[in-house]
């Protein structure tokens, strides 16, 4: 792909009918469908949506307030696309790409519409290193450049896929700024194309790469609940539904900070704006777990606040899904959040409204699966055009009505993704966060990364995994019965199986976002189930001997099992020394009742 | 721009007029309509095409005759007069002045639109608004620049809490704070209520009030909330002050734009409400926040009766979804002579975690709340479970937990309409009835915090 073509001479129609985001123009027979055109006197940003005869539709990224009819339409000659090269990374963007701290300095608080600024910054200086010589075979994908971008990524600038040649000039090492050529090619027509640094890409169309890859290794996330019983693989697809309240943001907020990818894209889409400002102004100085350096350095945000225009909403998550995609190509590990895609889904309800379209289910146009599809089928483990390996994983978060799964978002999301992990009202009200469902959640993941958790944490890990699973859904029938009856009257088996439940549920899943708890990793979690499962079988060979439950309950060192998450991941000690004392207290208790019944006889 | 005047109208219907063959008008821009007897009446652009031109009349369109009404196309948009003189006043729902003291000099006039903020200039809102009632303060901590509004229902006491929250809120002291008001199609009782306990405590000085009756047009509704928006964001980011947002009724909004969504002919969404009503609520509730560099800050409190009491109903739906939390107030505590009878379960401040703990409140703070939240919905699980097999029969652990949630709501929760508690003494208060729980059972605190509040105040 070319960059634009500076010699293109716009096309013009006039402005005929406006009402708010859509509009339609005259005189449009010699634009493209999904053209972006600038329409009135401020050059508001629009896109061609449809096409009839001399007429177009037109949807505007921006506020048509005082839009006029005869007001000029003019066109661009490319579809709605993002630059790409260095001096994205730690970037702000609003939905269409416009950085939000140029948009500052030109315009002050507000976003006023019509403002145009460049999406990367021209200014600054890149250390850029060739990668190829004259002379050199090259083709889509191949890196022609690298630069230090953060200390953490190397960037790397490759050929657009598409272009293929002979090097005929290739940048010399040195300082540079982002404006200029990195190399040129004559391709095997003898002709030749410049290659700029700063490349575009047109945000609807996904990028190439070689070939798909089975996602076997864990997307680790630090979440006990997540990694442990519904973990996500790298290039997989994740949804988190949940009413308002339930956490979804909270919980993506998480998954950006401890999530093990090189970059993380969060998609902020028709949501709040204090929720942005509070990423922006934690992530250069929270730490990545893993590099130790800050995670603004791995982090690129991108924000459609609730109130910013609709249009631009319906494609922000273009945008975000589209520079996910280049650094994947690049070789990397790459994670965007989308918070929350049931915004993004109304915007293509009103906007479908306005159009006066025939709507499908509640009110939602009837292509809304087909949307959500395309976006979560961007995601995926590839091997890149450069043969390199990189992933995309998906996660998005969705907002039901009055919490509600069966609505349509939720429920067509549900056949595009593989990890489900839905927030419960009720937890959310008991203040357990995460408020992740262990009954309603699924990954179909889990058994793909096992053999990753057991060759690289324990070999135990899936038993561990599978047996808390069946506590917890034995749990589940236990509950409806103490609601009925109570707990006293339920055979002592039950009650451990009870009480193990409360255990895991208390000192497992339950995770605070802040504090030292904050980012667990797979050990530890391993670490607290081991213990709470050890003392689980246990209990039930005393409780076969008949010893009752409340002498096993009752002693410190099982109160403090709830307690083991306050420890670091590392303290070893620490977990020990709780398992002797447990040890201690249960063949205490065994040896005691021993006693009592020879005593008796 | 020359302002010709059309003489005549094509259609009109309900709150709707459609004018032919005018050029150069604005999409949104303010009209000025006269009827045959010469009596304005406002109006804003609705869509605008080749053919005719929709203009939804403000005030109604009662008494228009199609043949002689005039019609102003004005040029700009609906604006609101703001001055420091503001203060003190009364206004209607288009921002004239109702209280008889004549029109407002001086100042300037600004579109009531506003511009969505640009996020990297929102600073995080952190500062904790000390409220004085033990539930709010403890577990949905109010910040300043925070948008918290009253899930209510008809008849339970939302307009008393919002006036003890308005008068008893610690920023009061100081000349720097404004409390905006905006009656949204309220009740005359409800309104001369607010403007009465608000004046009685001292505050005549620094209201600004916006009011829309029940009684008063239905369209009139749907500017009343954006001006005082715009009035709040002039007296926070231009004069420097605190202001409290209190806009009652949510729901009349709404209702106002599905009866206007529907009489233009639009696709309806959920309930018959426009499918944009979210993007349209965001439009004001976003208005809140803290503004980097800046002195003042706009905190809101919406109110909403929830229709039914239902809280999946569309509009407190959609607005729990933009808000920053909300406080959910039950029938259920009402009856019990609860007051403030706050659902604390569903209640919820999502700005609370930055703006407590050490260095804001107390170091025990987050973690006592989360217990007491933990805590109460077991009350509830234990209650079902002896409506079902009787008090009697219940164990030990949850006879303590019965006896924790009868001290919660009869010590913590309940509280005087003007007694005001310090922070340190509602959670100390809070430390008390937790102790009536076995330690066992309080997995949210850490070890240390129950030997340091619990185990010592037993010995």
């Amino acid at each position: 792909m070319e960059a634009k073509n500076s010699s293109y001479t716009p096309h013009h129609g006039n402005v005929e009918f406006v009402n708010g985001p859509v509009i339609k123009a005259s005189g449009m027979r010699e634009f493209a469908m999904r053209e972006v055109v600038k329409v009135g006197p401020r050059a508001l940003m629009g896109e061609i949506i449809k096409m009839e005869g001399d007429e177009a539709t037109i949807q505007v990224y921006e506020d048509t307030d005082g839009l006029r009819i005869h007001e000029d339409v003019a066109g661009t000659g490319e579809p709605l696309s993002v630059e790409l090269g260095p001096g994205l990374i730690g970037s702000f963007f609003d939905g269409i790409g416009r950085p939000l701290d140029s948009l500052m300095e030109a315009e002050g608080m507000y976003v006023s519409p019509g403002t145009s600024v460049n999406m990367i910054n021209r200014e600054r200086l890149w250390d850029i290193t060739p990668a190829v010589k004259v002379g050199d075979l090259v083709s889509g994908g191949v890196v022609l450049a690298t630069t230090q971008e953060t200390p953490l990524l190397v960037h790397k600038i490759m050929t657009p896929p598409g272009v293929e040649g002979e090097v005929t000039w290739v940048i010399p090492g040195g300082r540079y700024k982002a404006d200029g050529d990195v190399a040129k090619i004559r391709d095997a027509f003898g002709r030749e194309f410049s290659i700029p640094i700063i490349q575009r890409w047109p945000v609807r169309s996904p990028r190439p790469y070689r070939e798909r890859l089975l996602p076997n290794e864990p997307f680790v996330t630090g979440q006990r609940v997540i990694d442990g019983l519904f973990p996500l693989a790298k290039g997989g697809t994740a949804c988190i539904p949940g009413g308002f309240g339930t956490g979804k943001t909270v919980t993506q907020h998480q998954l950006a900070k401890w999530g093990d990818a090189q970059v993380v894209i969060y998609i902020g889409c028709g949501e709040r704006g204090n929720e942005m400002t509070d990423v922006l102004e934690q992530f250069p100085v929270l730490e990545d777990p893993r590099s130790g350096r800050p995670l603004m350095e791995r982090t690129i945000l991108i924000a459609n606040t609730s109130n910013m225009p609709v249009a631009a909403r319906e494609a922000s998550i273009y945008t975000g899904i589209t520079l996910a995609e280049y650094f994947r190509d690049m070789g990397y590990d790459v994670a965007i959040m989308a918070d929350s895609t049931s915004r993004w889904a109304e915007a293509l309800r009103e906007l479908s409204g306005r159009l006066e379209e025939i709507p499908a289910e509640e009110g939602f146009p009837a292509y809304l699966p087909s949307r959500l599809a395309e976006f979560y089928e961007r995601a995926g483990r590839v091997i890149t055009l450069n043969g390199e390996n990189g992933s995309v994983s998906v996660i998005g978060a969705v907002s039901p009505p009055g919490g509600d799964f069966t609505e349509p978002v939720t429920r067509h999301t549900k056949r595009f993704i593989r990890c489900f992990w839905g927030l419960d009202k009720n937890l959310a009200n008991a203040r357990h966060y995460p408020a992740i469902s262990w009954t309603d959640s699924y990954s179909e993941y889990s058994s793909e990364v096992n053999g990753w958790f057991c060759s690289n944490i324990n070999p135990r890990w899936g038993d561990l995994r599978d047996e808390a699973r069946n506590i917890l859904a034995e749990d589940n029938k236990i509950q409806q019965v103490i609601k009925l009856v109570g707990e006293d009257v339920l055979p002592d088996d039950q009650r451990l199986i009870a009480f193990t439940a409360f255990l895991i549920k208390n000192g497992y899943l339950q995770q605070n976002s802040f504090g030292s708890d904050s980012f667990s990793p797979p050990l530890k979690g391993f670490e607290i189930l081991s213990v709470i499962l050890e003392f689980y079988h246990k209990a039930m060979e005393l409780i076969r001997k008949d010893i009752p439950i409340s002498l096993i309950k009752d002693d410190e060192s099982v109160e403090a099992i709830t307690h083991l998450r306050e420890l670091a991941a590392d303290d070893r000690e620490g977990f020990d020394n709780l398992r002797k004392r447990l040890d201690a207290h249960l063949n205490r208790v065994a040896t005691e009742r021993t006693r009592k019944i020879r005593g008796g006889e | 721009m020359a302002q010709a005047e059309y003489i005549g109208v094509k259609d009109i219907e309900g709150p709707f007029i459609l004018v032919e063959n005018v050029v150069g008008v604005g999409y949104g821009e303010l009209v000025d309509i006269r009827d045959s007897k010469g009596v304005r009446r406002h109006g804003q652009v609705k869509s605008v095409s080749e053919k005719a031109t929709l203009v939804q009349v403000f005030n109604g369109t009662e008494n228009l005759v199609p043949k002689s009404t005039k019609v102003r196309f004005l040029g700009k948009p609906l604006e609101v007069h703001l001055s420091k003189y503001m203060l003190g006043r009364t206004f209607n729902g288009l921002g004239e002045p109702r209280d008889g003291c004549g029109e407002l000099h001086g100042g300037k006039r600004v579109n009531i639109n506003g511009l969505p903020l640009n996020p990297m200039a929102r600073q995080y809102p952190r500062d904790f608004i000390h409220t004085g009632i033990s539930a709010i303060d403890t577990l949905m901590t109010l910040i300043r620049g925070q948008k918290l509004p009253i899930f209510s229902g008809n008849g339970l006491p939302h307009n008393k809490l919002a006036v003890q929250i308005a008068t008893q809120a610690k920023v009061i002291g100081s000349d720097e704070f404004a409390v905006v008001f905006a009656g949204i199609g309220v009740k005359h009782d409800d309104a001369a209520y607010f403007t009465q306990e608000l004046s009685s405590k001292g505050h005549s000085n620094n209201i600004v009030t916006f009011l829309n009756l029940a009684d008063d047009p239905v369209i009139e509704r749907i500017a009343t909330p954006k001006m005082a928006l715009t009035t709040a964001e002039y007296l926070a980011y231009e004069l420097g002050m605190h202001v409290l947002v209190i806009m009652t009724d949510m729901t009349s909004y709404c209702e106002a734009l599905r009866e206007l969504g529907v009489a233009a002919g639009e696709v309806p969404s959920r309930k018959g409400y426009p499918a944009y009503l979210y993007s349209d609520l965001a439009s004001l509730y976003e208005r809140a926040g803290v503004v980097r560099g800046k002195e003042g800050s706009v905190t809101q409190i919406p109110i909403l009766t929830m229709p039914n009491d239902d809280i999946t109903h569309p509009i407190p739906d959609l607005t729990g979804f933009i808000t920053e939390g909300q406080i959910v107030l039950s029938r259920e505590l009402d009856a019990k002579n609860i007051y403030p009878p706050i659902d604390v379960l569903t209640s919820l401040s999502r700005l609370m975690k930055d703006g407590i703990g050490k260095g804001y409140t107390r170091e025990d703070h987050p973690s006592v709340s989360s217990q007491l939240f933990a805590s109460y919905s077991r009350v509830q699980d234990v209650r079902s479970l002896a409506g079902v097999v009787g008090e009697d029969e219940l164990s030990k652990t949850d006879k303590a937990f019965l006896s924790f949630g009868k001290l919660f709501e009869e010590n913590f929760l309940k509280q005087g309409y003007e007694e005001g508690r310090e922070i340190g003494y509602s959670l100390d208060s809070a430390w008390e009835i937790l102790g009536e729980l076995p330690a066992g059972e309080l997995t949210r605190v850490s070890m240390a915090d129950i030997e340091a509040h619990i185990r010592k105040n037993r010995q």
